[in-house]
């Protein structure tokens, strides 16, 4: 891979050289990111990775967070994992994205790879190695595919951070929180926001409870906080949202419905709330923060900071210097169409001066921001001998957002009280929690296109039974 | 209509097949505490809905959730005639 930036951009200052003063916690550790600058983690293994394609796999946020500003600027590429990343899936990525050497807290999970794995090790020791930072890294984040298999979306360290201003004298009394995985893009914003403002930030740990979580960002003092609507309706039914009181409340990755704008104005009167859609591909595209749902008419009319939104027969699609380089891999499909616009696959409805979110194209569902296809779905419904054939579509939800539904057709011979049960238990076994339908609708029929496809835009109306 | 017994069945139902195991609980107990995640809640109100067939949670005039059991049976006690 090529050492220098590739596009003759300026180069962008390291993240580290960004990060002075930031700081991260999670309920165990607390680090400092100039604590950082000796290479301390990596003990004396930092120059075996300068130039290398590395994949950081790591069992916290707080090791992600220090391998992240470890990492950026020595090595050439970055290959983010999330925490769920699949061990099918791992040999696909070392593969696609040349990975030389794996970054990782646990090297005994990655025993009988192939890979040469180099431990990252908390807290820190000390070293007197000088760590060379002299390559524009290019960050690698995973995002869901639709079959399964996750897509490498790559991104310059510039992208990533188009959308956070620089530190100001108003960033000294921020402390910020998010309830995302710093590893997925979402989180990763905030992980940036904080360190670029040199602030601190709390991250979650694995396996805390909300309330302790919560109990633990009032005594952080936090200021600014970011979530999906799914997690903050999760801390709205929840009495210990009273234990802080940010002055910041931020949603994205989902549908920020009227409703639980309401609800959080209700619950934090004091707090300025905004809501802004990003994705990994698109990057950071506006943020809205008058308190409604949707975005106001005007943002497509008038392109504001380079970002062009354009609706393509009520898709939004999205041009702007924060959107990603390309996806990795081989039979990797292209990012952007001819005029230089990602297709997002949200699609969204003019209603007076607003467009809101209607949902996805192609129709994953989101429950709790975890997607859903319907077709994987539909395959392991499909499976049962007494089902002919089933529609899996989104049932809107206050909790997550929305719950799986499954229209089933039936062989003519079977009856709906007597398959119900073992349709479930065949869902439980072979889904996860999330995927596995929790409303089954047994229906006549189900329409198709002319094309003799499953209409997903259309849904029957008969008897409903919510079953899970 | 005996809106708790209704509300309290299917917590139960619900815990059942998500295979939790449920803490002891009544009115005053926090939602979020009494064994079941936020899936299991989102899967209990869908099915509320059909028990009822009403949503409180689209009621205009609602704009606050439910933080223990009591106040998730009182919206439903409001909407359901």
């Amino acid at each position: 891979m090529n050492a220098s930036s590739p596009d003759g951009r300026a180069p962008t200052p390291r993240l580290l050289d960004l990060a002075r003063g930031a700081r991260f916690c999670d309920r165990d550790l607390d680090v400092r990111a100039d604590d950082l600058i000796a290479g301390a983690a990596l003990a004396d293994e930092a120059p075996r990775l300068e130039g290398k394609s590395v994949l950081l796999s790591v069992s916290t946020q707080v090791h992600a967070a220090v391998g992240m500003l470890e990492l950026d600027g020595l090595v050439c590429r970055l290959v983010v994992a999330p925490a769920d990343l699949a061990r099918d899936h791992l040999a696909a990525v070392i593969d696609d994205a040349g990975v030389d050497f794996i970054v990782t807290d646990t090297p005994e999970k990655f025993e009988g790879a192939r890979t040469t794995t180099i431990r990252l090790t908390l807290p820190l020791g000390k070293t007197d190695a000088t760590v060379p930072r002299r390559h524009e890294t290019q960050w690698t984040l995973l995002t869901s595919g639709t079959s399964g298999r996750p897509k490498m979306v790559a991104h310059s360290l510039a992208a990533l951070a188009g959308a956070i201003p620089p530190r100001t004298k108003a960033d000294e009394s921020v402390v910020w929180a998010t309830f995302y995985d710093i590893r997925r893009y979402g989180g990763l914003q905030m992980f940036l926001r904080a360190m670029i403002g040199g602030t601190p930030i709390v991250l979650t740990s694995v396996g805390e409870s909300l309330v302790d979580h919560l109990r633990r960002l009032g005594a952080a003092g936090v200021t600014s906080i970011s979530g999906t609507p799914s997690h903050w309706r999760r801390v709205l039914m929840t009495a210990e949202r009273g234990a802080f009181a940010p002055a910041y409340v931020r949603l994205s990755g989902e549908i920020a419905d009227q409703n639980v704008l309401d609800a959080l104005r209700a619950a934090f009167p004091k707090a300025s709330i905004g809501h802004a859609y990003a994705s990994t591909e698109a990057g950071v595209a506006f943020a809205v923060d008058d308190g409604r749902e949707g975005f106001p008419v005007s943002l497509v009319e008038t392109p504001r900071n380079e970002v062009v939104l354009r609706i393509d027969g009520g898709t939004l699609k999205i041009r702007s210097p924060r959107t990603a380089s390309r996806y990795i891999g081989p039979d990797a499909p292209r990012l952007f169409d001819s005029d230089g616009f990602v297709d997002t696959g949200d699609l969204v409805e003019r209603r007076g001066d607003r467009f809101v979110f209607v949902g996805r194209r192609g129709g994953i569902i989101n429950v709790g921001g975890l997607k859903v296809n319907p077709e994987e779905v539909e395959s392991v419904i499909n499976a049962h001998p007494a089902v002919r054939m089933s529609l899996v579509r989104a049932k809107k939800n206050p909790v997550t957002g929305a719950l799986v539904a499954a229209d089933i057709v039936l062989e003519n011979d079977a009856r709906a009280e007597t398959v119900r049960d073992s349709i479930l238990e065949l869902c439980a076994k072979k889904l996860e929690r999330h995927k596995a339908p929790a409303i089954l609708r047994f229906v006549p029929s189900l329409p198709l296109t002319p094309a003799g496809k499953l209409r997903r835009d259309m849904t029957p109306a008969p008897e409903e039974s919510a079953d899970a | 209509m005996d809106v708790q017994a209704i509300v309290f069945e299917e917590i139960a139902e619900v815990a059942a097949r998500q295979k939790k195991t449920l803490q002891p609980f009544n009115v005053d107990s926090p939602l979020l505490g009494i064994g079941l995640d936020s899936l299991c809640f989102a899967i209990l109100v869908a099915r509320l809905e059909e028990r009822f067939g009403v949503d409180p949670f689209e009621d205009p005039e609602n704009d606050s959730m439910p933080m223990t059991i009591g106040d998730l049976v009182n919206m439903y006690e409001r909407v359901v005639a």
